[in-house]
């Protein structure tokens, strides 16, 4: 049976909707448009409430380098006004509509509920990192303030961190204030030929440790690379983007080719090719296939990336490609009725990292932690923070962990 | 000069005080335990001078596990705990109550991984913010966060505030460079928070813990990121006939689409204050300089820089001076860097450090000098422009206390200004004691009330620096 959906017009209706539902009991799922309602577990509420009512800009003055939006504005209407004013959120928010095969549209906050970034995230920071003020309704129906419109604020307990991949289950966002960059004026991608995974890592790391500033780094095998390339490829490539003024961009390149092993295949994509290019790494295209095989995405540091894809490999059938330098690890494997979590998960321990399950069908989602469990007393701490937030339990039940 | 409360010390505890210590000695090697009250002086206060208590016991641990026994025991025997870095704490964040063990991490200086490859270095707590950059410098990485505060200061204590520096504007803050923590909890639990795998799942903890004070409990390692050093670096200084025009001149730069490494900004007094003291080359005919670095090979400093300056003459600038030199680089940053302590040398001064928005520079600047005259004082300004972070210096004679009281309260009526035009209470400084009690002007006490239960969440006791950051009205109060 479909659920009721509330949405509240402003915040007042919002904090007096909560309030009423805590005194029913009535436990409820937030989101915005829903578009990320297939990631995560499966939330048990009796209504939805929806911010996607409480849209609009504002407060945005391109000088201050700030954007203010109510939580339900729609992420097109905010690239809009950012690109008529040349600038952008510099974590790139990625979109996982096609992955889905969905086509909703992403609110403003549920980029911050979600903490999703794309590829520039390993240099820039995530989500998190440019969320700079938030305003929620928490689970006793308060209406709370934290953070603000400045890029520097050490004023009192940084809840807005908090807010940030919560994935709704702490409060209600009514409105999130975003710092914004000015756009680079172009961007150049390199694209290195016939180099092994292993390879890949080894480049991009060399690249990174030149000044050059390569706001990309991502590696494909030759499958998925043809995909990228929308050509048949016979080995890996390894890309990396550049970005910056046009007449020094050039400078930068020969910098970073300078700094690697001399008789590589370099390929220069230029600024268009690799907009969209890099739209299809943030994106996962290459695992946007009308299908639910198990999709996950594992977190790693950069130069175990290669090593955890060969081992998970070496025991399951799928596909990978690597973003974040090759700390990104997205693996698709064949076998849609069955996650592997555990096989997954040991490899990835191994190496100190994480795996989250983006994508699967839902009986596997129903029978797998999508979200990493936590060591114990991390886990206990968790639950202390969601009784501090949700005293009553009411909101996203289940979605993070069947505790929290 | 005794406006800031401080709680009275619990009787029950400073009764205790021989079996405390000696139960500290039990914990820990001898030579970890300091409870003698001439050796206890120096870890009355930190830089916030003014006020100071002298703690029950200091302990200097040398490892994680030390600091977990030390935390478990006042946990147990609740016991309030005052954690601190190399006390460089301007707000007070550090200072002791009397019925306190301060757990210092001082002895915690090592070094214990650095990896290019990943491009991180895990360190212990009590190694300075300096010292990171230092190591990996002769391999073309750097640390970002470069609080002036940068050859003293812990990255326990950069944790704890959050701490910035000139050059965040474009790599950000600590929270932006801090991949990773080992933490002690309240009650001596040891976990691993973050790593050098990014975004870790659940609940932002390492977020939280980035500018608590101290709150949430123990930093004793940190993994951070190392970031490749530029190329080239090129401090170039512009002057100004108008303090105002100047920070125009900011918002105008950064409304164009560029983000300089850093913009720093100094009024007439603290030109003077510099100049005199390091001998940076700074100009003396102008009302305001703006210091512009950018960074990069030759060709695009260049191209940047003339940029910004085709903005600058727009406003008038009257004279530009690039450095010729790396040691004519250094200079300017040492005049930038040294300006507290060259204050300092000619009075005594407290240091706000309210953020506002970009646009109302000029305008807070203006009032900020009206709100010193009317406090019959002097002020000199030197700050970051190009995040909004402002650092009026408000001189004063301390001897004199009704001129330190005054410069107290024109310094809160200065921030209750920032937050007035939509900024904050601090940037970079924290909260400590000394802004505690404006919380209220900038947050309503419902918001105040929810951090309380988040921190509750980490200290259930309120034993960590507990009278620390919200109003003692608040935090008194049993029940949240």
């Amino acid at each position: 049976m479909a659920l009721k959906i509330l949405k509240p017009a402003d915040e007042l209706e919002a904090a007096q909707l909560i309030t009423n539902a805590r005194s029913e009991g009535t436990r409820l799922e937030i989101r915005g448009n829903g578009t990320k309602r297939d990631i995560g577990n499966a939330v048990s509420a009796d209504k939805i409430i929806s911010a996607s009512a409480m849209s609009g800009i504002t407060q945005y003055d391109p000088a201050e380098l700030v954007m203010v939006a109510k939580a339900g504005t729609l992420l097109s209407e905010i690239d809009k006004a950012l690109a008529k004013n040349k600038q952008m959120h510099v974590f790139e928010p990625a979109n996982y509509g096609k992955l889905f095969g969905t086509n909703g549209k992403q609110t403003i906050g549920g980029i911050a509920a979600s903490n999703m970034s794309g590829p520039r995230r390993y240099v820039a920071g995530a989500a998190r990192d440019s969320l700079l003020g938030v305003r929620f309704v928490n689970g006793s129906g308060e209406i709370i303030k934290n953070g603000g419109q400045v890029m520097k604020n050490v004023t009192g307990l940084d809840l807005v961190k908090l807010m940030g991949g919560s994935w709704g289950t702490l409060g209600f966002l009514t409105e999130v204030s975003f710092k914004v960059l000015p756009r680079p004026e172009t961007q150049i991608t390199l694209a290195i030929h016939n180099v092994s995974d292993a390879e890949g890592a080894q480049l991009m790391a060399t690249a990174m440790a030149t000044s050059a500033d390569v706001t990309g780094a991502s590696h494909a095998p030759a499958d998925i690379a043809s995909q990228l390339m929308n050509a048949p490829v016979k080995g890996g490539i390894t890309f990396m983007r550049l970005e910056g003024l046009k007449e020094t961009i050039g400078v930068r390149c020969d910098r970073v080719i300078a700094s690697l092993p001399k008789g590589l295949n370099i390929q220069e994509i230029d600024a268009r090719a690799s907009l969209a290019l890099w739209k299809m790494i943030r994106d996962v295209l290459p695992f946007a296939d009308q299908d639910q095989r198990p999709v996950w995405r594992i977190s790693v540091a950069p130069m175990s990336g290669y090593k955890v894809a060969a081992a998970i490999l070496n025991k399951l059938e799928g596909q990978v490609f690597y973003d974040w330098q090759g700390g990104l690890v997205w693996l698709r494997l064949d076998d849609v009725s069955n996650a592997n979590a555990q096989i997954v998960r040991n490899i990835v321990k191994d190496h100190g990292g994480y795996a989250t399950l983006i994508r699967a069908s839902e009986p596997v989602r129903a029978s797998t932690a999508v979200f990493q469990p936590e060591i114990a007393p991390l886990a206990a701490l968790s639950e202390r923070i969601k009784m501090a937030m949700d005293p009553s339990g009411l909101f996203n039940v289940g979605r993070m962990s069947p505790d929290v | 000069m005794t406006t800031i409360e401080f709680l009275k010390p619990d009787a029950n505890i400073t009764g205790r005080r021989n079996a405390i210590v000696e139960g500290l000695y039990n914990l820990l090697p001898d030579e970890c335990v300091i409870s003698d009250e001439r050796e206890l002086v120096p870890f009355e206060t930190d830089a916030f001078t003014a006020y100071r208590r002298l703690p029950l016991a200091v302990v200097l641990p040398y490892t994680t596990q030390q600091v977990a026994d030390v935390l478990k025991y006042c946990s147990t025997n609740k016991i309030p705990v005052v954690p601190r870095g190399a006390g460089t704490s301007l707000a007070g964040g550090a200072i002791p109550q009397e019925d306190a063990v301060v757990i210092g991490v001082s002895r915690m200086t090592r070094m214990i991984d650095v990896d290019y490859d990943n491009r991180t270095a895990v360190v212990e707590a009590g190694v300075t913010n300096l010292s990171i950059s230092e190591a990996v410098s002769k391999d073309g990485f750097f640390y970002a966060p470069d609080p002036s505060s940068q050859l003293a200061c812990t990255i326990g204590g950069n944790i704890g505030m959050n701490s910035g520096g000139a050059h965040c504007l474009k790599y950000g803050v600590t929270t932006n460079n801090l991949v990773g923590v080992k933490l002690v909890m309240f009650d001596g639990t040891i976990v691993d928070i973050g790593g050098q795998a990014l975004d870790a799942p659940g609940y932002d903890l390492l977020g939280l813990l980035c500018g608590s004070e101290g709150q949430l409990g123990i930093v004793t390692e940190a993994t951070v990121r190392l970031i490749a050093k530029p190329e080239g670096a090129r401090p170039v200084l512009f002057g100004f006939d108008d303090a105002e025009v100047a920070g125009a001149c900011v918002t105008d730069i950064i409304g164009s689409g560029i983000i300089p490494v850093a913009i720093e900004f100094m009024d007439k007094p603290a030109i003077d204050i510099c100049e005199s003291f390091a001998g940076a080359g700074y100009p003396m005919d102008v009302e305001a300089l703006l210091i512009i670095e950018v960074e990069g090979s030759d060709e695009e400093m260049d191209a940047m820089l003339k940029k910004i300056i085709k903005i600058a003459q727009k406003h008038n600038v009257k004279n530009i001076k690039e450095s010729q030199s790396a040691t004519e680089a250094a200079q300017i940053w040492k005049g930038r860097k040294s300006a507290f302590g060259a204050t300092g040398r000619i009075a005594d001064y407290i240091c706000m450090d309210g953020t506002v928005p970009l646009g109302k520079l000029s305008y807070v600047l203006r009032e900020t000098y009206k709100i010193i005259e009317q406090y019959g004082l002097r002020v000199a300004n030197v700050f970051h422009a190009g995040d909004g972070n402002m650092h009026p210096l408000i001189l004063h004679n301390a001897n004199d206390p009704k001129e330190a009281q005054a410069a107290e309260d024109a310094g809160m009526d200065i921030l209750r200004l920032c937050v007035d035009v939509g900024g904050c209470l601090t940037g970079e400084h924290g909260v400590g004691i000394e802004k505690r009690d404006l919380m209220l002007h900038q947050f309503a006490e419902i918001d105040l009330n929810q951090q309380m239960r988040v921190r509750a969440a980490f200290d259930p006791d309120w034993i960590l620096n507990p009278s620390k950051v919200f109003p003692l009205t608040l935090s008194q109060r049993k029940a949240i």
